[in-house]
């Protein structure tokens, strides 16, 4: 691993049952860097993602390393207070609270907390600043409304927010993009622009190649939880096996 | 054809005035906020005087129902962190036995006995079910329920505290005519402190942990500190209850740990409605005079009783106090359906 990586995976390896869904996989990351992770579905995607925070432990010998610290072993809460935040695939809302009331819990945080302080109201503030910055209507009845209750377009960037709200190092997005329309998408995009421009390092973990080539300067390939393909996006989807894998075009049928 | 109707559900326009700060705009907006609020407290403190009215032993009925309630206030605050417990009895009985051993074997006066009954009992409980608080649902339900039980079963077999004869000829309260005092005050602190608790942003970390804990521990929180915090604030009431009683019966023994305990918080929570905390205490405080007052009966008592259950989980699924504020903050009226919507 590299002196200056942020973010080192060295052999990590995952299996439910007999199946490998992430095998032996390793990279590194730098700081600032924003690396797209791509691949058909069930290769693994969501997997890494969670072997990364915490959620699901890996099998023997595999390691990650944040700022040079193992973190495998660690709990998703003891991760995300590193700096590691991720948002859910399948949005994980507190269905019952208002929307801004979600964020006033990333808020209560101890790593938050240590930082920005705070007394009982002043979070509530903080929250719908958050809101507005991901596109909620900060002067309409939306940020107070029940989560369970708001269009799914909201409720990932709520979840986005809710990531903001712990002011992370590392970001780590799995398909925010999914179920939002192409107005939503297009709304957010600057966004994550001046994220990744303010120095946050981004792993997104993305379908819509498009809108993700626009982010990221790096994209790794995974087919049945082995990395194919690590590279510049544009390169990367020149490769034969990538386009094979992932977008299922046979380029040389004789091959 | 005639038009059809359906029926709208508004906010009454002083609900909506008196949600905030603009409460403090008129009289009539506060009195909308303060006079269930004044009810509760005025009505609570009333019942003591009432003792030529309603007799000592209907006295002794609101005694314990207001036992009940503080155990059903407990139960209402660990199920909104999502911790369902069949086993409340293990609160009230490590209370009940803290507080009747140390009067018996080292003679503390009940002043001492409650407040340290209270906590180190409260210490206790969260000792015990700390290392379960990883389970969810069904199974940490199941694993309360085992652990009273466990309880009594050691108690029998070892014979210790007393063994199936229990304590007796523990000291009684101080200052008899006031105890009804003691335990309304008990209630009353319990009721407020639960609701501004589970209003600051503790409680809705707690709320939301009972949501959704996953996003709780992406959020960076360690939910099973938060977990075992809030066993012991819910511990706090019931194991209160238990050495209050106690004293109070001047006896401790194995009924202690018994599942009316367990039973009778949760369906007082049950029929009260879940969740704000008002609806645990108007079940108890209905619950336990209903039970007595049925006592008539004879054996049919339990078969009314359960009637009486189903028909009120059954009518008002949500509760009667979310049913009576509903009343209380929203009006109905019937508008028409329009044609093709």
């Amino acid at each position: 691993m590299s002196a200056s990586s942020i973010l080192t995976v060295s052999n990590l390896t995952k299996r439910f049952g007999g199946v490998y869904a992430v095998s032996d996989l390793s990279f590194d990351l730098n700081p600032g860097e924003a690396l797209g992770i791509i691949g058909p579905n069930g290769s693994g995607k969501t997997t890494l993602v969670n072997l990364i925070t915490g959620f699901v432990k890996p099998e023997r010998g595999g390691r990650v390393f944040f700022r040079d610290r193992n973190i495998i072993g660690l709990m998703p809460y003891d991760i995300a207070n590193l700096g590691i935040a991720r948002s859910f695939q399948m949005v994980r809302p507190f269905t019952h609270l208002p929307a801004y009331k979600n964020l006033v819990v990333s808020l209560f945080s101890p790593k938050v907390r240590k930082f920005k302080g705070g007394k009982y109201g002043d979070r509530d503030e903080m929250a719908i600043d958050l809101l507005e910055e991901v596109g909620f209507e900060r002067d309409s009845f939306v940020p107070y409304k029940a989560a369970g209750s708001l269009p799914h377009g909201y409720l990932k960037r709520l979840e986005l927010a809710r990531c903001l709200a712990l002011e992370p190092d590392l970001l780590i997005l799995d398909e925010l993009f999914s179920g939002m329309s192409m107005s939503e998408i297009a709304s957010i995009l600057p966004l994550l622009e001046k994220i990744q421009a303010e120095g946050t390092t981004l792993i997104m973990v993305e379908h819509r190649l498009r809108e993700l080539f626009r982010i990221v300067d790096r994209v790794i390939v995974l087919n049945f939880g082995a990395k194919i393909a690590d590279g510049a996006p544009d390169e990367v989807m020149e490769q034969d096996e990538v386009k094979r894998a992932y977008m299922g075009i046979e380029v040389e049928p004789d091959a | 054809m005639a038009a059809t109707y359906r029926k709208e559900r508004l906010d009454r326009g002083i609900k909506a005035r008196s949600d905030d700060i603009f409460a403090l705009a008129s009289y009539r907006d506060l009195a909308y906020l303060l006079l269930p609020r004044l009810l509760l407290i005025g009505g609570l403190l009333l019942v003591p005087l009432l003792e030529g009215v309603l007799g000592l032993y209907w006295l002794n009925v609101i005694l314990i129902a207001c036992t009940i309630a503080l155990l059903a206030l407990s139960w209402d605050l660990l199920a909104s962190v999502g911790l369902i417990s069949l086993g409340h009895s293990l609160f009230f009985g490590v209370g009940s036995y803290i507080a009747g051993a140390l009067n018996y074997s080292l003679g503390w006066s009940p002043l001492l006995t409650l407040p340290v009954a209270m906590v180190a009992g409260a210490l206790i409980c969260t000792l015990l079910i700390y290392p379960i608080l990883r389970l969810r649902g069904i199974y940490f339900a199941l694993i309360t329920l085992a652990l009273p039980l466990l309880f009594m079963r050691v108690i029998e077999a070892t014979k210790i505290l007393g063994g199936t004869e229990g304590l007796s000829s523990l000291s009684p309260l101080p200052g008899q005519p006031l105890v009804l005092y003691i335990v309304l005050a008990a209630v009353l602190v319990c009721f407020f402190g639960y609701r501004r608790l589970i209003d600051s942003d503790y409680g809705l970390v707690l709320r939301a942990i009972n949501d959704n804990d996953r996003s709780v521990m992406a959020s960076g929180i360690n939910i099973y500190h938060y977990k075992a915090q809030a066993v012991f604030i819910a511990a706090l009431p019931a194991t209160f209850a238990g050495a209050f009683l106690t004293h109070h019966y001047r006896i401790v023994g194995m009924p202690a740990f018994s599942l009316e305990y367990s039973i009778l918080p949760l369906t007082s929570v049950i029929v009260g409605g879940q969740g704000s905390f008002a609806g645990a205490l108007l079940g108890a405080l209905l619950l336990v005079p209903v039970s007595e007052s049925l006592r008539a009966f004879g054996t049919l008592r339990v078969v009314l009783y359960s009637v009486m259950l189903v028909i009120f989980t059954v009518g008002l699924p949500e509760g009667i106090f979310p049913y009576i504020r509903r009343k209380y903050h929203q009006f109905e009226r019937p508008v028409p359906v329009e044609e093709g919507s």
